[in-house]
């Protein structure tokens, strides 16, 4: 999410689901949207249907995605940016840009440093790339600055320096015949979408682009994120009706799970993680590092000392740093693939697993499941006994003999979990909606939700801490962890949680710090929902109100320590006792306001100044969303602004304005420090400033743009139990990819147990063009083995026009598709798909590039000599 | 006239009024005192458990048993449709191979062993505690570190922001963790 995040802010979906039937043209790319995610794709199907609009899916298979489209174009997995680069070369040779757009709202104008030199000069590097550590110093990247410290601009777009004349430059290769060569894509077939799509943009015209893991699952992932954000940009579909980038996620909360980080690298609400060393020392030296003078992270300050308050409470002071020195520093890859192989190498004791399964789920799962049995515990919670909870028994090494139950030291908990409707929860969606589940019934047996099991964790270690006064501890001891519980199973109330999380005044009886709640409360638009919304209300608990101690808004949280708040984007969702607003069932106008919360402010679609003018009218009456009412002063319209509310447009900073005050009224990128869309990244990348076409690590063909093959910054994690293919590797010869069923969720764990969902899809196959059955002399139906560098897997093949051939740099380039919900465990069993793909790390999020792989494909009875690969 | 009786009678109904019998005269006593099984039920509104869609759900319970769930026809997302996974989402809280007790299993051990909630946690609590003990790392060439470098945890995705956030406060702010990872990627 970088590829959002860098390009224009934040790491979300910029849109939402309901906003597709606004678009003139939509394009679905690295997604089987019907597919994955059939009730989002209804909005596409409305599009069409009644607002004409023109849908085009690029996918190497042919989907029902693809029979709901007016164009379907098969592409090379693993060619991505080729293809968006030839779009982005086509909209600036044939002068498709939206120019007011760019001009005004984008980095188009900026000079860059005179020291750049890009893939042009460089064979496919951009300056900086330092060897010896396979990593960028973008010293080069920079904007270049005028006296004042104000980066130079020429409007014109005419200095060899701007970033737009960067992106001529850069694109200039990505010609139609390059997109020919690199994607297989007919050049007459490319010119007709090229045509199609960048027609469907302007001042009364928007697109909008749909994304899923396709995407984002490779080793330039980020990177083709920014190519579909640089598109869109150039369009000037960024903040406006029928426009944006949707991201679809494929779990109920993975929006939310960043959001709030179960991940190494950041606290919540996009707060970097302390890096061991420079951020070691102090919480003014943390903070130095992530505020930015101008734009939204100014606030940087309060949101990390309002969440250290959340967390530490009383014991966070002033004169302690409000506990900062109590957070652990990250000192390497504690990432998903980085620790599993410390796991891997019997580096690590422990390790707890909640709703996920990474026997079947994770890449390269036989390395995974392995490593287990390294581990001296692990904690399973799940619904069912999943495949990981059972690797000590049933994986496929115990069944084929190569391991066995009395040679596997770990000890195993398995923990029942509730359940959906036996828990109250707040889930956020693809669209950055936070909605909250109501409990229906109590969870049977032992089967708890997380919240509970973390919780009684919790009050046991603290219980052990309370008597052990290491300083090491302290952390541990002053961490709040009093919560009301409920219920036969004493569950922690889930508003509490949530009222944490939204935050709230430490001082209850503060008047000071503009607590200043009676003079202009905010619009409220659920006021017409009634029903009592605190858990306790609903349960006719506790007659006394709860205490108004919430805040309203991330505006108001505090560097002083007087406010409290565990993610401060999901500040404002509960801002006053009884109105959880993840909770409003009141629906009204086009964006569903009054259902649900959307992060931040509720705003629906992000950057949504952009959808007026620069002087703040509309760029259309058929494309109006949020503009500017000069009479009452304020921006208004039909979504929440993603903008002060009365900045007016031709509000113009002072020199040296500092914070939101340092963007002008025209700018409407407010987290950026200099309020633009970035077409060009200065600083915020691993792999360069502007997205470069690299082949993936295994590719069935040389570089065609660059000497540079693959993407330098990448990890291979190369070692004995995850090898790669050579390059071109004779062994391997076609492109191995994967994909989502409509009847089969990820892992499986939810739905391979599932009778009626069983039945629609019994059984592992893998989809094959006839031209490649032809070839391989593989019957329809006929059980195949699939072998890659790390393994081999046996399906049912499915001989399908669904998929075909390509001809790539002039050879034919056959592509194999494979669904990857399978285990050994369930009603329905197959071998694991993933047990075929590497473990690898994209520099920025260290995904793994489990979407273009090579393989090769046999029929069972044949007996082929091949490499030993256990 | 003839009686109530033989006029509950479907095929004396369609001889007597003349019609075709595919209207409510075909209808017996119990098709007429039919009802949907969620009548009289408790609703609780939900959100669909699989993707990142969101549909809207209503969960029909009554006696604290479940009913049925269904779409949501209010939800301004998915206006009462759920796909084949959604549709399923009740056999997923109801299905016989549904775990509903805590088990344990030791070291080198070929089975399973049933044990209680409360001492399960009990064990994991000295687990992680002894973990800690061997793997907590507080300073690392004269600057601090505050790592517990040897646990770590996996999952979040299909969980609440509230589970989330007590996974995070907890691991990481509590205990030093951070090796910690989810299906997402940033």
């Amino acid at each position: 999410m970088p590829g959002l995040g860098t390009s224009l802010g934040r790491g979300g979906a910029t849109t939402a689901q309901q906003d597709l039937v606004n678009a003139d043209a939509i394009l679905i790319i690295g997604s089987s949207m019907a597919e994955a995610h059939p009730v989002a794709f209804r909005w596409v199907v409305k599009a069409r249907e009644e607002g004409r609009a023109l849908v085009i899916h690029v996918d190497p298979r042919f989907g029902r995605t693809s029979a709901h489209a007016d164009v379907w174009v098969p592409l090379r997995a693993g060619s991505d940016i080729a293809f968006f680069g030839g779009l982005i070369h086509y909209v600036l040779t044939h002068d498709r840009i939206f120019r007011e757009y760019v001009v005004s709202y984008t980095n188009a104008s900026i000079l860059i440093d005179e020291g750049f030199q890009g893939p042009e000069d460089l064979e496919g590097l951009f300056s900086g790339w330092r060897p010896e550590t396979r990593s960028y110093d973008a010293t080069t990247w920079q904007y270049e600055l005028d006296a004042q410290g104000r980066p130079r601009r020429d409007p014109s777009l005419t200095h060899p320096r701007t970033v737009y004349q960067h992106l001529v430059r850069h694109f200039a290769r990505y010609t139609p015949e390059m997109v020919e060569r690199v994607c297989g894509i007919p050049r007459d077939r490319f010119l007709e979408i090229a045509d199609r799509y960048t027609s469907c943009s302007g001042p009364d015209r928007t697109a909008t682009i749909c994304y899923a893991v396709g995407l984002t699952q490779h080793s330039v992932g980020v990177q083709i994120i920014r190519a579909a954000a640089i598109l869109q940009l150039l369009l000037g579909n960024i903040g406006r009706p029928g426009g944006g980038i949707l991201a679809l996620r494929g779990h109920a909360s993975i929006q939310g799970s960043t959001d709030i980080p179960t991940l190494y690298d950041l606290l919540p609400g996009y707060l970097p993680m302390p890096a061991f060393g420079a951020d070691s020392s102090t919480l003014s030296r943390y903070i130095v590092r992530g505020r930015t003078r101008t734009g939204w992270w100014a606030h940087f300050d309060k949101y990390i000392v309002s969440l250290l308050k959340a967390w530490y409470g009383d014991a966070a002071t002033r004169a302690n740093d409000f506990g900062f020195g109590w957070l652990p520093r990250i000192s390497g890859d504690h990432s998903h693939q980085g620790y599993w192989l410390d796991i891997a190498d019997g580096h690590m004791d422990g390790l707890f697993v909640m709703g996920q399964n990474p026997a079947v789920g994770a890449p390269n799962a036989a390395l995974e499941r392995r490593a287990l049995g390294k581990l001296q515990w692990l904690v399973v919670r799940d619904m069912v006994e999943v495949e990981t909870a059972t690797f000590w028994k049933d994986s496929p090494e115990v069944l084929r003999g190569e391991l066995s139950p009395d040679r596997i030291g770990t000890e195993v908990f398995f923990f029942p979990a509730a359940g959906h409707a036996e828990t109250d929860g707040t889930y956020t969606n693809t669209q950055r909606l936070l909605q909250c589940r109501d409990k229906a019934v109590e969870p049977p047996g032992d089967c708890r939700s997380d919240v509970w099991f973390v919780y009684q964790l919790g009050k046991r270690l603290k219980a052990k801490a309370a008597s052990d006064t290491r300083a090491w501890n302290d952390g541990l001891r002053a961490l709040t962890w009093e919560y009301p519980t409920a219920g036969p199973h004493e569950e922690p109330d889930n508003e509490s949680v949530l009222r944490e999380i939204n935050g709230y005044w430490c001082d209850r009886g503060a008047t000071a710090g503009g607590r200043d709640r009676g003079s202009k409360p905010e619009p409220r638009h659920e006021a017409t929902h009634a029903a009592p919304s605190t858990t306790a209300g609903r349960l006719g608990l506790g007659a006394a109100e709860p205490a108004d101690d919430h805040v309203q808004s991330f505006t108001d949280l505090a560097v002083d320590g007087s406010t409290a708040c565990g993610c401060w984007i999901y500040s404002g969702v509960f801002p006053y006792p009884g109105d959880n607003r993840a909770r409003a069932r009141s629906p009204h106008g086009p964006y569903g306001h009054g259902w649900g919360y959307a992060w931040p402010a509720d705003r629906r679609i992000l950057y949504n100044r952009a959808s007026a003018r620069p002087d703040g009218q509309p760029w259309s009456e058929a494309k109006k969303l949020v503009w500017w009412d000069e009479r009452a002063g304020e921006w208004t319209g039909h979504d929440t602004p993603d903008f002060p509310k009365t900045k007016a447009p031709s509000y113009r900073p002072a020199p040296l304005a500092e914070s939101d005050a340092a963007i002008a009224g025209d700018e409407p990128f407010i987290m950026h420090a200099d309020g633009l869309g970035w077409l060009w990244v200065p600083t915020g990348l691993k792999d360069g400033p502007l997205p470069t076409h690299y082949e993936p690590i295994e590719s069935p063909v040389t570089n065609a743009l660059y000497r540079q093959e693959t993407n330098p910054a990448a990890l291979r994690l190369e070692r004995p139990d995850n090898p790669w293919a050579r390059p071109q590797d004779p062994d391997y010869p076609h492109v191995l990819t994967t994909y989502r069923l409509t009847e089969h969720h990820t892992a499986g764990g939810m739905s391979r147990t599932l009778s009626h969902l069983a039945e629609l899809q019994p059984a592992l196959f893998c989809e094959i063009s006839p031209e490649l059955a032809r070839e391989a002399g593989i019957r329809h139906g006929a059980r195949v083995r699939i072998v890659t560098a790390r393994g081999r897997i046996e399906a049912r093949a499915l001989v399908t026009a669904r998929l075909t051939p390509l001809v790539v740099d002039g050879r034919i380039v056959h592509q194999i598709a494979l669904p990857w919900h399978f285990g050994q465990k369930g009603l329905v069993t197959g071998d694991v798909a993933n047990d075929l793909i590497a473990m690898s790390e994209e520099p920025n999020v260290r995904i793994m590039e489990s979407k273009a792989l090579l393989c090769r494909i046999e029929t069972t009875s044949e007996v082929v000599a091949t490499k030993n690969i256990s | 006239m003839p009686s109530s009786f033989l006029r509950r009678w479907p095929v004396m109904r369609q001889l007597l009024d003349r019609t075709d019998g595919t209207g409510a005269e075909a209808m017996s006593e119990r098709t007429r005192t039919l009802a949907p099984k969620t009548a009289g039920a408790s609703v609780a509104r939900s959100v669909c458990p699989y993707c990142a869609v969101g549909c809207g759900q209503l969960v029909f319970h009554r006696d604290g048993k479940l009913v049925s769930i269904e779409g949501d026809p209010a939800s301004p997302i998915s206006a009462g449709h759920l796909c084949p996974k959604g549709a399923a989402s009740y056999e997923l809280l109801t299905h016989a191979a549904r775990e509903t007790t805590v088990k344990y299993r030791a070291p080198f051990a070929s089975e399973w062993q049933t044990l209680d909630q409360e001492v399960a946690l009990d064990m994991v609590a000295e687990r992680v505690w002894s973990a800690r003990e061997r793997g907590f790392e507080a300073e690392r060439n004269g600057l601090p570190l505050m790592q517990c470098r040897n646990i770590a945890h996996l999952g979040g995705a299909t969980l609440d922001i509230e589970e989330n956030y007590f996974i995070k406060k907890l691991f990481t702010g509590g205990l030093g963790m951070v090796a910690l990872s989810n299906q997402a990627r940033i």
